[in-house]
C-alpha cells in the first residue's frame, strides 16, 4: 500500500504544480461551457434543455486533453521502466495512476459544475443531477481513457490518436451520463435506470482499464 | 544452492538471444556474475550493450536462452532485486530532488537509507529543496546515484553510468561501487570509459 500511496501523492502533487495539468483540464472546461452559449444563442430554455449535454462534452474533453500524458511523462523519463521492474504489479501501479489522474483532473470538473450550470440556466435540481452523474461516471472515463494512453505510449504515437482510440469507448459512459441526467431533469424516464447502467460502465472500467493498459504497456517494452 | 556460499548470488546467462524489431542482436551470448564482482560490458555501438542490461532487468523478452539470479532472495524476482540506471534519470523536474528521492524510496520499498545522508554523499544535500528541473545534467545523474543508496539492491545494472559526471563525481561514483561490491553486491555495467575498479570485461557482438 506504501508504494501505491507514494505513487498516489506524487502524481497528485505533480499534476497540481505548475504545468501539471489539472488547472489547465478545469480551464478547457470553463472554456468549452462559457463558449456553448455564444453558439447556441440566447434561448434559456434552450440552453437549460442542452446543459446537461454541453456539462458531460466538456468533461469529457477535458479528461482526454490531460489523459494524453498518464503514461508518457513516466515513459519518456525512464520512470515507468523502474515502474514496471517493482514488487508493485503493474496493474495495481496502473489503477493508482488513474485514480490519482482523476482526483487531480476529474474531481475538479464535478467541484465545478454547480458554477457552470449557472452559466447554462440549470436550476438546483438540474445541476446536482449533473454534478452527480458526472461523479459517477468520470472515472469510467478515466480508466477507459486509461487504455488509450497506454497505447498511445505503446505505438509511439500522443495526442490524435489517443482521442481516435478513447473517444468511440466513452461513448455508451456519455450516452447513460447524459440520459440519466435528463431523466432527472425533465424525464419521462426513470433517473435510476440509466444511473445504475453509468454505474456498472465505470466499475467494468475499474476493472477491465488496469490489466488492459498493463498488458499494453508489457507488451510495448522496448 | 550450485555450491555457492550462503549470501552469496550468481548471476547466469545461458544461450541469450536478442532480437530487436527484425534484427537479432547478439545469440548464444553466456556469461556469469558472483557477489562481490564487476561486470564490464563493452562492444562498438548497437552490439546491444543496453539491451542486455534490460533483459536481465525483465524490461525485455530473451527470443532465447535464460538469465538466472541464483541465490538471492528467493521471494522475489530478479528484477525487483536489480538496481537500473539508464540513459534516462527518471526524475520530475517539477519535484524537488528531495521529493524525486523521497519518492523512489517509497515505491520501491525494502530496506531503506537515509535520504538526507544519501544525498550527502553525491554531493547534492545543498539543493535538496530544489526542483529537479534546475539540475544540471551532472547533478541529475547524481541524484539518480542517490537512489541506489536510499534503496539497496543487490545487482546494480548500469548504463554508461558516468555520463555527465565531472572527475570528482566519476571519483565519488567509484567508491560508491567499490563500497557495494565489498558488501557483498554485484555490478553489470555498459560502458565505454574505464570504470575506476576492478572488472571483468565481457564484449559482445563482432568488431566492425
Amino acid at each position: 500500500m506504501t508504494a501505491l500511496a507514494a505513487l498516489i501523492r506524487r502524481d497528485i502533487r505533480i499534476a497540481l504544480r505548475v504545468g501539471g495539468g489539472a488547472l489547465i483540464g478545469v480551464l478547457f472546461f470553463l472554456t468549452v461551457v462559457v463558449l456553448m452559449p455564444f453558439a447556441v444563442g440566447p434561448d434559456l430554455a434552450q440552453l437549460a434543455r442542452l446543459g446537461p449535454a454541453i456539462l458531460w462534452l466538456g468533461a469529457l474533453l477535458a479528461s482526454l486533453l490531460t489523459l494524453d500524458r498518464l503514461f508518457m511523462a513516466d515513459h519518456e523519463d525512464g520512470s515507468l521502466d523502474l515502474i514496471t521492474m517493482s514488487r508493485t504489479p503493474l496493474e495495481l501501479a496502473c489503477a493508482a495512476k488513474a485514480l490519482a489522474h482523476w482526483l487531480a483532473a476529474g474531481l475538479p470538473l464535478i467541484v465545478a459544475t454547480p458554477v457552470l450550470g449557472l452559466l447554462l440556466n440549470l436550476d438546483m435540481v438540474a445541476t446536482g443531477a449533473v454534478a452527480l452523474t458526472l461523479l459517477v461516471g468520470t472515472p469510467a472515463l478515466t480508466f477507459t481513457g486509461m487504455i488509450g494512453a497506454a497505447l498511445a505510449v505503446t505505438l509511439h504515437r500522443g495526442g490524435l490518436l489517443m482521442a481516435v482510440l478513447v473517444l468511440p469507448l466513452s461513448i455508451p459512459v456519455l450516452i447513460f451520463g447524459v440520459a440519466a441526467s435528463q431523466a432527472a431533469i425533465t424525464g419521462p424516464l426513470s433517473f435510476g435506470a440509466p444511473f445504475s447502467i453509468l454505474c456498472a460502465l465505470s466499475l467494468v472500467s475499474l476493472v477491465i482499464g488496469p490489466f488492459a493498459a498493463a498488458a499494453s504497456l508489457k507488451h510495448g517494452l522496448d | 544452492m550450485n555450491g555457492l556460499k550462503p549470501g552469496q548470488m550468481q548471476l547466469s546467462g545461458r544461450g541469450v538471444i536478442c532480437v530487436r524489431g527484425s534484427r537479432e542482436v547478439f545469440s548464444g551470448l553466456d556469461f556469469e556474475a558472483v557477489s562481490g564482482e564487476a561486470v564490464a560490458v563493452t562492444g562498438r555501438n548497437g552490439s546491444g550493450k543496453t539491451s542486455l542490461l534490460r533483459l536481465i532487468a525483465g524490461l525485455l523478452i530473451p527470443a532465447g536462452g535464460t538469465i538466472v539470479l541464483d541465490g538471492g532472495d528467493g521471494d522475489m524476482t530478479l528484477p525487483e532485486q536489480c538496481h537500473y540506471l539508464g540513459h534516462r534519470d527518471a526524475l520530475k523536474p517539477a519535484l524537488s530532488v528531495a521529493e524525486n528521492l523521497s519518492f523512489w524510496a517509497d515505491f520501491l520499498g525494502g530496506e531503506r537509507f537515509n535520504v538526507a545522508e544519501s544525498l550527502a554523499t553525491v554531493g547534492l544535500d545543498h539543493a535538496a529543496d530544489l526542483p529537479a528541473a534546475f539540475l544540471s545534467a551532472g547533478q541529475r545523474r547524481r541524484l539518480s546515484l542517490a537512489r541506489l543508496l536510499t534503496v539497496r539492491r543487490p545487482v546494480w545494472l548500469l548504463d554508461e553510468p558516468t555520463n555527465a559526471l565531472d572527475v570528482s563525481g566519476q571519483d565519488m561514483f567509484g567508491r560508491l561501487m567499490r563500497d557495494h561490491l565489498a558488501r557483498g553486491g554485484m555490478i553489470i555495467v555498459a560502458t565505454h570509459a574505464p570504470l575506476g575498479i576492478e572488472s571483468r570485461e565481457l564484449r559482445i557482438g563482432g568488431m566492425v
